[in-house]
């Protein structure tokens, strides 16, 4: 992927298994976002393609949800003047089809789809645990809640696999701690997830590999051992070792130092 | 007004200034007699319309009788009974409880002020109009007092006390923070209800619309402040929630009493005008599933209402149409009309729907101007002849079903229907149907798309909508309904001619006044396009002395609503969050305030 002369992202090649956690970590601006919005068709890549179970995904982000691969935002973006159960019903969109016609005759087809989204919707937030909020604007929830509801909204789409980007950002410890939770409970129905995340504790925590993304380009993916103990990590979080420490402890304090940037920038957004 | 006015923290800087938590009212007088002034106000002023106000019937509305009101006299009667009855509830009559639920002051402060301002505006304009005081009688002198009294009353109601007078001011008109909900009913109860207030609503729009010059100010005068108490009183919203729990009757109790409209006039002009303002009001409502529900910003929207009636001037027989020989019955020119519409929406859409924004409203605005010149020139001179070019096609025939032509009077029930009102009821089923249209799609799978592309598109996209495709269809029906209404306008108008096809004029309908009635009357709901029609039709209309200066003033109108109500007059619930930041409106009866811990059951 490139914008004019700056190659953002460059030969990324990622496989997610079924019923796998994956985490992407990188530094800011090392392309994790732009990787994301090249896979579900939002940027249309400049070389390369995306595949997904075999087929090759063609760059429109409504026909990549339609195929399984359902997405959340950096910063929430959910339809803020709709209410829980509204954001939740439009994720249905793919997988309902009542078109304008039957809308306004309103045949016993249309009102058994509806009944039938609404339900759907109804297990998802009650999944998440809004379904007591399903009246309120989602603009009026809090910011927690938002990120929740944004992650039930990708669900209704009933993906195969589910993007997450960065969806600790500016949340406290316990509120990191339900989202962990939620993501292996989100994995235990059989969806693959992709996670973005500057929180290493929670991605070494979560995910069953981790792949590096350094300047647009993989730098190690593996176990989270693997890539804990890839100095050339290191180097890209820290810059390159003063006195040559040990790697263990470099990790370490490396860990801390992304948390605390990240929740600073969660309070910024 | 929803902004609510709050005490500011700080100490009062001015020793003069009471303490905080005082109740007092800007004029000091002991409650009793605030109330009593209210109530002896309101009584005089009713009474004092049975005198005389002027001693020559050249004032318009007869005012020279003792012992029976005429003209602007009625409205100074109507205006005083009102500011009566809200006197009487804050006496706690009983079965008057229910006007001012909240018990606050915004009510009474605004009947008792329109009260006044009928009345004064009476007297002014005989004074103005005869040329001088001195054709005031004893009664308007009476009269101009009396009205002052309720006013006086209700400024010396007491209130928290504020700051600065300006303060003190906003919060006499202000809304109720809190209405308490209204008792449980019977449901017969709540459907009296709603067939009075749609027969009130009926009387009252009978009323303005034939009201000319001066009684039009003045009934403009007692409507606008009586709405506003109302609304501060928040009784508006508790017969919104009522007309939500009876949806389908409060629609077919609308509907009848739109249908009862041309039963209440003798004169066919009124039913001309009320034929009008539905044309124009259904176009606005397609308008609104454009703007309001997609969020499109469709600047030549006229240019679909000018298809339709082209199109149904083409094919009703008339002999100046290009093809004259064809005459089609309405059915069919109806379904032309909407189809040919439907087919150059999307070839207007198609291409243009890909832009976002501001490039849209632009390249729709081009779209519209291309639609006026292109019908201008196509005359066979300067293009294929098709149109007539400015002249337009006239001489379109009356419609006619089953033997019933459109164009003769009827005698119904006793009762003349003339020609404009049997074109009203043919519209007033037109207009039923868009509004079916318009609730069904907009309750839909289709319609959750629609607000979900305004909301944010580029997310909606990711959600798995494909945007072209929602959009278009926005843009394709809203071109359909338009084109639909076109068709009764064309035979409703004799002719079509270009010019009312155009972005911007002086007269409706065009593009911006489309798009003023929907912004006006309140984006995204039913009847707000309806009341905006109604609005911006009648105001050029009945006030003739703004004639040459009505875009001035709808200009300062429209700056001016944006500035305090940003919302529209009738606002949607989505709306109306977005524009005020007051937190928790929507939170439903039903559920608690409570704020639950952001960690709750995850993953359970």
């Amino acid at each position: 992927m490139r914008f004019g002369g700056l190659t953002a992202v460059r030969s990324v090649d990622f496989t997610v298994n079924a019923g796998e956690i994956v985490g992407l970590i990188g530094p800011n601006g090392a392309g994790k976002t732009t990787f994301f919005n090249c896979l579900t068709g939002l940027y249309v890549p400049t070389e390369g393609t995306v595949s997904y179970q075999g087929t090759v995904l063609p760059p429109k982000p409504h026909l990549v949800t339609k195929a399984g691969i359902a997405r959340t935002f950096q910063n929430i973006r959910l339809f803020a003047n709709m209410t829980v159960l509204e954001n939740v019903l439009v994720g249905r969109h793919t997988r309902t089809k009542e078109g304008l016609w039957s809308a306004l005759l309103r045949g016993p087809g249309f009102k058994k789809a509806e009944k039938a989204s609404e339900e759907r919707a109804m297990e998802l937030l009650d999944f998440i645990g809004l379904a007591h909020k399903r009246d309120h604007l989602a603009r009026n929830l809090p910011y927690g809640e938002q990120r929740k509801l944004e992650i039930a909204r990708a669900l209704a789409s009933e993906p195969g696999l589910l993007l997450l980007d960065e969806p600790t950002a500016g949340m406290n410890p316990q509120e990191t701690r339900a989202t962990e939770e939620l993501v292996f409970a989100i994995r235990d129905k059989g969806i693959a997830v992709l996670v973005i995340e500057h929180d290493m504790r929670f991605i070494f925590n979560l995910c069953d590999r981790v792949a590096v993304l350094v300047q647009g380009e993989k730098l190690v993916e593996g176990t989270s051992d693997v890539v804990q103990a890839d100095e050339r990590v290191v180097a890209a979080y820290l810059g390159e070792p003063f006195d040559g420490g040990t790697d263990d402890t470099t990790a370490e304090t490396e860990a801390e130092s992304t948390t605390g940037t990240t929740s600073t920038k969660g309070e910024a957004q | 007004m929803t902004e609510t006015t709050k005490t500011p923290a700080t100490p009062p800087a001015d020793d003069a200034t009471p303490a905080p938590g005082t109740r007092r009212g800007i004029i000091p007088l002991p409650l009793a007699a605030a109330r009593a002034l209210l109530l002896v106000g309101g009584i005089a002023t009713a009474a004092s319309t049975f005198l005389r106000w002027t001693w020559t019937s050249d004032f318009p509305g007869d005012l020279t009788v003792n012992g029976y009101p005429g003209g602007l006299q009625v409205l100074t009667l109507v205006a005083g009974l009102i500011t009566t009855l809200f006197a009487l509830a804050t006496y706690e009559v009983r079965g008057l409880g229910w006007l001012v639920p909240a018990r606050n002051n915004a009510p009474l402060v605004l009947t008792a002020v329109g009260g006044f301002a009928v009345t004064w505006y009476t007297v002014i304009a005989i004074a103005a109009k005869l040329g001088g005081i001195v054709n005031w009688e004893p009664g308007t002198y009476i009269a101009a007092v009396a009205s002052l009294l309720p006013v006086i009353g209700a400024l010396a109601l007491p209130q928290d006390a504020t700051d600065t007078t300006k303060e003190a001011l906003k919060a006499y008109i202000a809304k109720a923070e809190r209405v308490p909900a209204a008792q449980a009913t019977a449901p017969w109860i709540q459907r009296l209800v709603i067939t009075i207030v749609a027969a009130l609503a009926l009387t009252v729009f009978a009323y303005g619309i034939d009201a000319e010059d001066q009684l039009f100010v003045g009934f403009l005068i007692v409507v606008v402040f009586t709405a506003w108490a109302l609304q501060t009183a928040g009784l508006f919203d508790r017969f919104s929630r009522l007309t939500a729990q009876n949806r389908s009757f409060a629609l077919a109790m609308g509907f009848v009493a739109a249908i009862g409209f041309p039963f209440t006039q003798t004169n066919d002009h009124y039913a001309n005008l009320g034929v009008n303002i539905l044309i124009f009001g259904t176009v606005a409502l397609g308008l609104n599933i454009v703007v309001g529900l997609a969020g499109l910003l469709d600047l030549g929207y006229v240019a679909f209402l000018g298809v339709g009636a082209y199109t149904a001037a083409l094919v009703s027989g008339s002999e100046f149409s290009k093809f004259s020989g064809v005459q089609f019955p309405f059915w069919a020119a109806a379904l032309t009309g909407a189809a040919a519409s439907l087919i150059f929406g999307v070839l207007i859409g198609a291409p243009t729907l890909r832009l976002r924004g501001d490039y849209l409203a632009i390249v729709t605005l081009g779209f519209g101007e291309i639609f006026r010149i292109s019908v201008n020139n196509m005359d066979g001179v300067s293009g294929p002849d098709i149109t007539n070019g400015p002249n337009g096609i006239p001489s379109i025939p009356d419609l006619s079903f089953f033997g019933f032509n459109f164009g003769e009077n009827h005698d119904i029930a006793g009762f003349t229907i003339g020609r404009f009102a049997n074109y009203y009821l043919l519209m007033v089923l037109i207009s039923a149907l868009v509004v079916t249209i318009y609730r069904r799609a907009s309750d839909s799978r289709i319609g959750r798309s629609w607000i979900a592309i305004r909301e944010d598109e580029t997310a909606a996209t990711a959600m798995g909508i494909n945007g072209f495709r929602v959009k278009l269809i926005a843009f394709a029906l809203g071109a359909t309904l338009a084109g639909l209404a076109g068709t009764v306008s064309a035979h409703v108008t004799y002719s079509v001619v270009p010019n009312p096809y155009q972005f911007a004029g002086a007269a409706p309908p065009n593009s911006a006044f489309l798009l003023a009635a929907v912004v006006l009357g309140g984006m995204g709901t039913v009847s707000g396009p309806f009341l905006g029609a109604a609005l911006l039709y009648l105001l050029p209309e009945k006030l003739v002395a703004l004639q040459d200066k009505s875009l001035l003033a709808f200009g300062i109108a429209l700056i001016l609503l944006m500035r305090f109500r940003p919302e529209g007059i009738i606002p949607n619930r989505r709306r109306q969050l977005e524009f005020h930041e007051t937190g928790q409106l929507d939170v439903p009866d039903t559920t608690t305030l409570t704020d639950d811990p952001a960690i709750t059951k995850a993953g359970a």
